[in-house]
């Protein structure tokens, strides 16, 4: 099923985009709302919305299944969905790609399939000190059951990857690396590509947790040469509780299940049962067939547009809040990284970013307070949390100096 | 503006700056650590019994200001009470943040200087950051766990 690039693309236009999400026009506590919370999860265009209600509405029916035109109209859909999320990846192949119910779903899949098969005594698989909690949880978990050790990654002060410390890391017991690809509490982009060389050249695979880079900046698993890629609908204008998982097609296809049931299987018998084939042996049962069609409209609202662009917009919004931020006085940015995405991680001296949090939503600003699922990320800068602005797509300088505004309210209270 | 005063008043502002009872209580029979994973606040509170009367209290940790005047004014109500007092103390303490509103007020009006801390309803996000302390000394009270998280049901 071939995915054309929408041509020609369109022009970002960040005002004039506001208007096709709905939820922008909301008020907040009286204030217009400015939403600065995207890398917790984006907001959502109206296409996608309407995709999800449109297909209960015209096309609800079980996928892979029944012979009627209904099942057939759901098929086609959910199919088609996979082969714009595999062209949004540059994905060889459609088949390549996994539905999951998230990047954490992503995850622990390879885990629990790749990992219990590959993983002994003694094995070491490595992640970095930047992880999200959903990239270490489920490496700790396997490695119990294995027997395996996980190794980290340090990063310096400006929340910089320690290259030299990669490298001495990689050894000879290493069997796996797991990397995010852009931080999330910190923005670092990740020179994933050439991490994944270095892997490589000893023969070990890697997996890129790029919840916080599809949406941001092209992704294109082929040039990255990744073995796997995860990431979540809802971070990239799609709905909650799916995403997918990109893999390579050997490692898929001699992986083993880890969930069993329907449409997962070629046969079952009580003596014997053989298993479908890449992607359906990893998708047992009924999937979230309507969040999967609204992947794909998020996917094709994604496509409309120059990712450069995107993420040259973005980047823009970063210098600038970066900027704003250093007049208010004792804010502290947390996270320099000379590389960094769309999101600004920062303290304010004397005053808990819980508080921060509460003052800012008065004022109609939403962001994130807290230790982002990064704890030790949190630890390492020893800070209890922080306050993230992270930007989308739809975002605009206004809102940065809304944020920046709302911040000497912040000053009022706390003196 | 004039409603966030009703959650962030002088007095909880200046127990956030000034703490009361904050450090480390030697000796001490119990000490709990508490904490909301959610917002990384972590704190732990130290307590001295006589008999079933709370003869010292303390706390160290780091949180927000809700959290941090909570257990600062925590420690003062609670000094020198008997343990069932201090547990009913709790209860109204509790109702007075989360219970339907005339419950509230009058759980509120037997509160004393903890009253502050009614506006704290108006923000259903920050209870626990309101009650971190409270859960923490309970424990401590009652020995019933060493650590005490947020997340693990109120």
């Amino acid at each position: 099923m071939p995915v054309h690039t929408p041509s020609p693309l369109r022009r970002l236009d960040p005002v004039a985009l506001r208007d096709e999400f709905p939820i922008l026009a909301e008020r907040i506590h009286g204030h217009r709302l400015v939403y600065l919370d995207n890398a917790n999860t984006t907001q959502k265009p109206r296409s996608v919305i309407e995709a999800e209600s449109s297909y209960y509405a015209h096309d609800n029916a079980n996928i892979h299944r029944s012979t009627h035109l209904l099942s057939e109209r759901a098929t086609k859909a959910y199919e088609g969905a996979r082969a714009r999320v595999a062209a949004l990846i540059h994905a060889p192949d459609p088949h390549q790609v996994i539905f999951t119910r998230g990047c954490t779903e992503g995850i622990n899949l390879v885990a629990q399939s790749w990992g219990r098969a590959n993983l002994g005594p003694g094995d070491e698989v490595l992640v970095t000190w930047m992880e999200h909690h959903s990239n270490i949880v489920p490496w700790q978990i396997v490695c119990a059951q294995t027997g395996a050790v996980l190794k980290v990654v340090p990063f310096d002060d400006t929340g910089t990857l320690d290259l030299d410390a990669f490298d001495r890391l990689l050894g000879e017991r290493t069997r796996f690396v797991s990397l995010i690809h852009v931080s999330n509490a910190l923005g670092t982009i990740n020179p994933v590509k050439d991490l994944i060389a270095r892997a490589h050249a000893r023969g070990v695979p890697v997996l890129v947790d790029g919840a916080q880079a599809v949406p941001h900046m092209p992704v294109d698993v082929v040039d990255l040469d990744c073995d796997f890629y995860a990431f979540s609908a809802h971070k990239m204008y799609g709905p909650t509780g799916i995403g997918a998982l990109y893999g390579r097609r050997e490692l898929l296809d001699a992986m083993p299940p880890w969930q069993g049931g329907g449409d997962m299987i070629a046969s079952v018998t009580f003596e014997q049962t053989t298993y479908n084939v890449v992607p359906y042996k990893f998708e047992a049962g009924t999937p979230n067939i309507a969040g999967v069609v609204a992947f794909g409209a998020a996917v094709d609202f994604l496509r409309q547009f120059d990712l450069d662009e995107v993420a040259a917009h973005e980047a823009d919004l970063l210098r600038y809040a970066t900027d704003r931020l250093s007049t208010v006085g004792g804010v502290r940015v947390i996270g320099t990284a000379r590389d960094k995405a769309g999101l600004v991680s920062f303290v304010l001296d004397g005053v808990h970013p819980h508080d921060i949090g509460t003052i800012l939503d008065r004022e109609g600003v939403a962001v994130r307070t807290g230790q982002h699922c990064a704890q030790p990320v949190m630890d390492r800068f020893g800070v209890p949390a922080t306050v993230r602005a992270s930007f989308a797509i739809y975002n605009t300088r206004d809102e940065v100096d809304a944020l920046v505004s709302a911040l000497t309210v912040v000053r009022e209270v706390f003196g | 503006m004039s409603d966030l005063r009703d959650l962030y008043q002088e007095v909880i502002l200046d127990h956030n700056k000034r703490p009361r009872n904050f450090g480390v209580l030697t000796p001490a029979d119990h000490h709990v650590d508490g904490h909301n994973p959610l917002c990384g606040d972590r704190l732990t509170v130290y307590l001295r019994l006589e008999g079933d009367r709370i003869a010292d209290v303390s706390f160290v940790g780091t949180g927000c200001a809700i959290s941090k005047a909570s257990a600062s004014m925590m420690t003062d109500s609670v000094k020198g009470r008997t343990v069932a007092e201090a547990d009913a103390l709790f209860t109204s303490f509790h109702d007075m943040i989360t219970a339907p509103p005339d419950a509230a007020a009058a759980a509120a009006a037997t509160l004393g200087k903890l009253a502050v801390f009614s506006g704290v309803s108006e923000y259903p996000t920050r209870v626990k950051c309101a009650t971190l302390a409270w859960h923490t000394l309970q424990a401590a009270l009652h020995a019933s766990a060493d650590t005490v998280s947020t997340e693990s049901g109120d």
